[in-house]
């Protein structure tokens, strides 16, 4: 265990607080910390610029390998790079679904010809991505995906049915979905994992209103909608596996950088907290030192959950099952801090940036416990796989 | 940056384990409970002398290890998982702790070989507040004399007060800001031991009087021993690690009220089936999980900060924010899952024969040792606000 720096790492440290330094500035001034959760909807456009930006850098993709395009950084020095993002105010990043989530699992499951088609535009920042796994009758029970696809005689597949809360669709060029290719078949059988691109007749994208007001989800309806012959990801009906793999993706080292971001959230608490004479309070100052040391032992969550295991290799194990429940119920008990704090002021709808901020905080961490995982369902996956206990009864596939 | 365990690291955990299974079992523990001593000697006998637990800390010079804060929480989860009665915290997370941090260079000569070598037993008052040590030393009054000085007060909750050989008293000097630190030996005249008779029996403690003790300079046993270079951050660092030493006991208690639950409801059928498949009881278990695990990873993290250096005016401050924001963590953490297993276990959990009642009684005793968690998180906030 330790937690000091070799003189390489911090000059790496360094390095990365200059780029950002130099380069966050100009017109891109506008987005220090925007476009996070919550603020998806800042300026977009410009946001995909500052992509193009951090790719001209070298700063996409920092993890992947450097044979698909990425930096091939070590874990270590992920972190850092993830930590000096969001210290400078990095926006947050329209591409890390294409750089989180397909990117890497396109490096594990994908084709030669697949890899070189889709890795270098999200490397160099000019294709974005979405996510289509939800359906209306498929949430928690993701499995119950009733989307269908099959396949035309040229080889090309077709998708009929609808996917739901799908995060930027509007603003994405491409999908990754499951559809059921199996007629008949049930469960997480028969599933195939197909990539389309969303500007095509086939296809209809409304936005739904959220509770904050913004947009940030859509309903995404296919109506016989066409992916290429080569845009399956894996096997026909062996979707699942793919889809699977890319989950166990979401949870991993770019949320480290977040823990910057709500460090820098917490002190416009703690400043709202000093202007508006709240920090006076015994009770609001103990869940400001509670907040504080919540996010210390978030901190060294990520790190323990990153560090090499006893056996070598990532512990991806049982620490990794805690961590999403746990950094999302903090930021979600910030959230109502925060409009504690505020006081009635909270309620007044404001473009004051030291409040706007806050109430944003407060509205989209009620969807940290929803999203990627409700409360109840992360509960159930650490009951069973970290503790070993029964499963829940589940329908016969 | 990395929290994986060294191999050497990992071989003392396991070891700890394995000793500690064998020998502190739920009867031992129960039977060492009800020793006027409150530990068995024997156990002590082999965990210093075999083992070598005392000298894990101590400076390899003094004759210790020379190892430090993440060896001896690995050590006190599992002392704290199986309830250890031993006069480990007193004599090596607190008093060697503090006379490390604090003490003048001929006093940690004299007294940490002995430590280290298990020959020698000291104790200290547990505050309970989140002072660092300035509310134990306000019990006390230290008055010179022509050759030494003469110490006048009464120290409650001091642990293993009847079986150790010296005591930490930390005392105020007339004209002095910071508090000074006298060693004494126990069975000096004008020291008074009285056990207290508390509900968590597996760490005995006592209520001792001083009346006119005298601590001479220059005497073998009893003397003054704060080093002036030394003794502001000294003793905000002892204080902090001192917390940690007791978080990570906390979080051992924690981790096995839960391991007793998820036994325990695997075997128990209600209903035509174990009642651990309920999902309300499910998410409880997985709930305490995850506290524990957070708790875990707070505890290794702030070792490893100890560990790290920074030892001067600003690391110690920022170690002991991070210290007590974990003991406050730990406190809450432990006794939240001694309740939960209490009613996780149905009637067997009220009884005195299973084990939950223990770890209940002990999380509500450490709830105020060395600081409640609401004075420990308004001393945070002081430092966040102002
Ligand atoms: C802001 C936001 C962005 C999103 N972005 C995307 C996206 O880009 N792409 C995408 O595919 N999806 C996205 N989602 C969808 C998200 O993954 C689902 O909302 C989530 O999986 C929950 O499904 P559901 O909404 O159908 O709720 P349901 O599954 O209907 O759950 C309702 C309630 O029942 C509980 N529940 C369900 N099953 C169980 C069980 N077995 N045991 C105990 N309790 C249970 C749930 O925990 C919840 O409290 C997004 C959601 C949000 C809020």
């Amino acid at each position: 265990m330790r937690l000091d720096e070799t003189p390489e790492d911090q000059a790496f440290r360094a390095e990365v607080a200059q780029w950002m330094q130099e380069h966050l500035n100009g017109r891109f001034a506008a987005l220090k910390h925007r476009g996070g959760p919550g603020d998806e909807e800042a300026d977009p456009a410009l946001r995909k610029d500052w992509e193009r930006e951090l790719a001209a850098g070298g700063w996409t993709c920092v993890g992947w390998p450097q044979s698909c395009g990425g930096r091939g950084l070590s874990i270590e020095r992920q972190v850092i790079f993830h930590e000096e993002y969001a210290r400078a105010g990095g926006p947050g990043r329209m591409g890390h679904i294409g750089e989180g989530l397909i990117g890497p699992a396109l490096i594990e499951f994908g084709s030669p010809a697949q890899k070189q088609r889709f890795l270098p535009r999200i490397v160099d920042g000019t294709e974005f991505w979405a996510q289509g796994y939800s359906e209306p009758g498929a949430g928690s029970d993701l499995a119950n995906v009733q989307t269908r696809c099959w396949q035309e005689p040229d080889g090309s597949w077709r998708v009929q049915g609808q996917k739901i809360w799908t995060s930027l669709a509007h603003e994405s060029d491409w999908i990754f979905v499951i559809a059921r290719s199996e007629p008949g078949s049930k469960g997480s059988k028969g599933l195939s994992f197909l990539l389309l691109k969303l500007d095509q007749p086939g296809i209809e994208i409304r936005p739904i209103r959220q509770l904050g007001g913004g947009s940030e989800f859509n309903e995404v309806f296919f109506d016989g909608a066409v992916a290429e012959a080569d845009h399956i990801v894996g096997a026909p009906g062996e979707g699942w596996k793919v889809a699977m793999g890319l989950l166990q993706i979401e949870r991993g080292v770019s949320t480290l950088g977040q823990q910057m971001h709500f460090a820098y959230e917490l002190d416009l608490v703690i400043q709202a907290a000093r202007r508006s004479g709240r920090g006076d309070d015994p009770a609001i100052r103990a869940r400001i030192a509670e907040a504080w040391g919540g996010l210390q032992v978030m901190r060294y969550n990520a790190l323990r959950m990153l560090s090499p295991s006893e056996g070598g290799g990532l512990q991806l194990g049982r620490e990794a099952l805690i961590y999403k429940y746990y950094w999302s119920n903090w930021h979600r008990d910030l959230g109502k801090l925060a409009m504690d704090v505020l006081g009635p002021d909270a309620d007044v709808i404001s473009d004051d940036p030291a409040i706007r901020p806050l109430q944003q905080l407060f509205f989209f961490s009620r969807a940290d416990t929803i999203y990627a995982g409700t409360n109840e369902i992360q509960l159930n996956i650490i009951a069973e796989r970290g503790l070993g206990m029964p499963r829940e009864p589940r329908p016969a596939a | 940056m990395n929290f994986a365990l060294t191999e050497d690291q990992v071989l003392i955990r396991d070891a700890a384990e394995s000793f500690l299974a064998d020998v502190s079992t739920s009867e031992a523990v129960r039977a060492a409970a009800g020793h006027p001593y409150g530990y068995d000697v024997e156990v002590w006998q082999r965990l210093s002398a075999e083992l070598g637990w005392c000298s894990i800390a101590v400076p390899e010079a003094l004759g210790g290890m020379g190892l430090g804060a993440p060896e001896l929480v690995l050590i006190q989860e599992q002392a704290g998982r199986h309830l250890l009665c031993a006069p480990f915290f007193s004599t090596v997370c607190l008093a060697a702790n503090l006379i490390d941090a604090c003490a003048t260079a001929a006093a940690r000569e004299r007294l940490l070989p002995a430590i280290a070598g298990g020959e020698l037993r000291v104790t200290v008052g547990l505050g309970s507040s989140a002072e660092d040590w300035t509310d134990v030393a306000a019990a006390v009054r230290a008055h010179r004399t022509a050759d030494g000085w003469v110490l006048d007060g009464c120290i409650e909750r001091v642990p293993d007060g009847v079986s150790a050989d010296r005591l930490l008293v930390w005392a105020q000097v007339d004209g002095e800001s910071e508090p000074a630190l006298f060693v004494v030996n126990l069975d000096a005249p004008g020291i008074e031991v009285a056990a207290l008779q508390t509900w968590d029996a597996t760490r005995h403690l006592s209520r001792i009087a001083l009346r006119g003790v005298s601590a001479v300079v220059g005497a073998d046993a009893s003397m003054r021993i704060d080093d002036p270079q030394r003794v502001a951050t000294g003793r905000v660092r002892s204080a902090a690690l001192a917390r940690l030493y007791l978080a990570a006991e906390l979080l051992g208690h924690a981790q096995q009220c839960l391991d007793l639950t998820v036994a325990y409801t695997a075997e128990r059928k209600q209903f035509g089936r174990p009642v651990g498949g309920f999902q309300a009881v499910k998410h409880r278990c997985a709930e305490m999980m995850v506290r524990i695990e957070s708790l875990r990873s707070g505890v290794y993290g702030a070792s490893a900060r100890a560990a790290s250096g920074a030892d001067g005016a600003q690391g110690s401050a920022e170690l002991a924010r991070e210290c007590a924001m974990i003991k406050a963590l730990a406190a809450q953490t432990a006794f939240y899952c001694a309740q939960e297993a209490i009613q996780l276990h149905g009637g067997v959990g009220f009884t005195w024969e299973y084990d939950p009642q223990l770890y209940f009684k002990r999380a509500q005793a450490a709830h105020h040792w060395l600081g409640t968690p609401e004075m420990l998180r308004a001393r945070v906030a002081d430092a966040l606000l102002n």
